[in-house]
């Protein structure tokens, strides 16, 4: 099982081979509130880690995604394009946003289970 | 309280107001009463040269039209002209569902899915039109294509100037290009090949911005049936006066996939917890309140008692109204524009071009000095040389239904006096 990794904006990744999938994480999901509408990228677009690749809305605020990685985007998950409240029922299954394949290193500069966890019980 | 602020005078209080802004002397007689002043005043007022309504054909953006007496008997209803608009769904039924209508006779008349509650007028519809396009595209620059109203353009320099979006009035569409910003009419009264433009912009990957005038669209293919993605333009004609150039209304529409980029206030229709049918601000979260810097523009007010002016002469005229003030309009224009042709020294500045009810003409400066029409109590003939170096010597005139057959008429013999 590959490890999931977890960015200070609150996205995750999960990398199989050169493929990342990524979503964001319950804590994200819960701090939204009922998510509404998602703007995801179209296929081939390009992009680096920190770019911003699509906006979550939900009934309390709009929010930028942001790309923990960088390469050319896959595919946008279709079933939550029709259903975007899987992202608040199953959002590290499910519930997942993008795939990307990657250029180069993954990981680098992003946060593991336990960096993550810590970051969040900072933050309450 | 002049001496507790330290100053000896009201002039000694001002110091930091340059000269030239504060109000000169008067010289104005002491102790009038109300009744003499008024009497006075009113005996000024009378020398000015006020020109008859059917004496107008001057367009260039504004247009005299006949307003029914229902426009005036709904917005000056205190519920709707009071000072600002009640926003919160549970105290304000009336005010959301005239936005709603007005939103839903916008999306009608120009084919498009979805109109916001209005903007400011025109121009600024026009300019957040242009913002959008770039935001939804990801690109910086916006192509103008042929001649949009000049004080248009002006505005939509303004904006884009703040959001460094680069405005661009000739040149190749390309990569960067994320809207084609055409009028239809032009600005000459001349018809535009928007279904052209429209291809143009998409095989570039860009937005069709059409800025459209609302009665031409009883007649014209509107904005939506030749694909375009955002339509805007100024509602002024629906029933609003020309009042020096405003306040009117500006509407913005566009396609489905791009309403949660649409700017300003959005209103929609939903089911209370008793299943009855009501009206709330909605898609919130686009704007700038949320969005925050993100968010498309900064609108966040509308153009309420104009909007509602609008929707009470749209639904009063209906679109058979809509279709014979367009088509009355149009005839007596062709017909206008053929007689003024016949006059010596007077020929079409774009010869075969069509129109609807402005149209562009070359004139002779000799036979429009020995026509002195101004003096005649007749206004007509805009000099658009003003703004377009390469037009000197055309002027456009309109045509509305308010023009009646003996005005024409009045304009012919005029222009074809003889030359001193």
């Amino acid at each position: 099982m590959a490890d999931r990794y977890y960015t200070e904006s609150h996205e995750w990744v999960l990398v199989d081979g050169d493929i990342a999938t990524i979503g964001i994480t319950d804590f994200a999901q819960a701090q939204l509130g009922d998510v509404v509408f998602l703007e995801l990228p179209a296929p081939d677009k390009a992009l680096e880690a920190g770019d911003n690749f699509g906006v979550i809305e939900s009934v309390k605020a709009a929010s930028d995604l942001y790309s923990p990685v960088a390469g050319t985007v896959l595919e946008a998950n279709p079933e939550v394009s029709q259903r975007p409240e899987l992202v608040n029922a199953d959002p590290l299954g499910r519930g997942w946003l993008i795939k990307v394949r990657l250029n180069g290193e993954a990981t680098a500069g992003l946060l593991d289970e336990m960096g993550y966890e810590s970051y969040v019980a900072g933050l309450q | 309280m002049l001496g507790r602020l330290g100053a000896e005078s009201i002039d000694d209080l001002l110091v930091d107001v340059p000269p030239r802004l504060r109000l000169p002397a008067l010289g104005l007689p002491a102790g009038r009463s109300e009744f003499e002043t008024v009497a006075q005043i009113s005996a000024l007022a009378a020398r000015n040269r006020v020109f008859a309504d059917r004496l107008c054909f001057i367009g260039g953006g504004v247009y005299r039209r006949f307003i029914p007496a229902a426009v005036a008997a709904v917005t000056s209803k205190p519920e709707f002209y009071t000072a600002y608009t009640p926003y919160q769904p549970e105290a304000s039924q009336g005010t959301l569902q005239s936005i709603y209508e007005f939103q839903t006779l916008i999306a009608q008349l120009t084919g498009m899915d979805a109109a916001n509650a209005s903007l400011y007028d025109g121009a600024t519809a026009l300019a957040e039109a242009a913002m959008m396009a770039t935001v939804v595209t990801g690109r910086h620059e916006v192509l103008v294509a042929g001649r949009i109203h000049p004080e248009y353009l002006e505005v939509l320099r303004t904006y884009a100037g703040g959001r460094g979006i680069l405005v661009r009035e000739q040149g190749e569409l390309g990569e960067l290009t994320a809207a084609v910003i055409f009028q239809q009419p032009d600005f000459l009264g001349l018809l535009e090949n928007a279904p052209e433009l429209t291809e143009r912009a998409h095989q570039a990957g860009a937005l069709a911005v059409a800025c459209v005038d609302p009665i031409s669209l009883a007649l014209l293919a509107p904005p939506g049936q030749y694909g375009a993605d955002i339509a805007v333009g100024e509602g002024q004609q629906l029933g609003l006066a020309l009042s020096y150039g405003g306040p009117h209304v500006g509407f913005i529409a566009c396609r489905e996939e791009l309403i949660r980029r649409l700017p300003g206030r959005l209103v929609g229709q939903a089911l209370d917890g008793r299943g009855r049918r009501g009206f709330t601000l909605t898609l919130t979260a686009r704007e700038q309140h949320i969005r925050r810097e993100k968010a498309t523009s900064n609108i966040c007010t509308n153009h309420s008692l104009c909007a509602l002016a609008a929707s009470v002469y749209l639904t009063y005229m209906g679109p058979d109204g809509l279709r014979q003030v367009a088509e009355v309009s149009a005839t007596r224009a062709h017909a206008l524009a053929e007689r003024l042709q016949g006059v010596p020294g007077v020929t079409a500045a774009f010869p075969g071009r069509p129109f609807l009810y402005e149209f562009p003409l070359r004139i002779d400066p000799e036979r429009l000095r020995a026509a002195d029409l101004n003096r005649r109590g007749i206004l007509a003939g805009l000099d658009v040389g003003r703004w377009y170096p390469d037009l000197e010597g055309v002027y456009t005139f309109c045509c509305t239904e308010v023009n009646d057959p003996a005005a024409i008429d009045e304009l012919v013999v005029a222009l074809g006096s003889p030359l001193s």
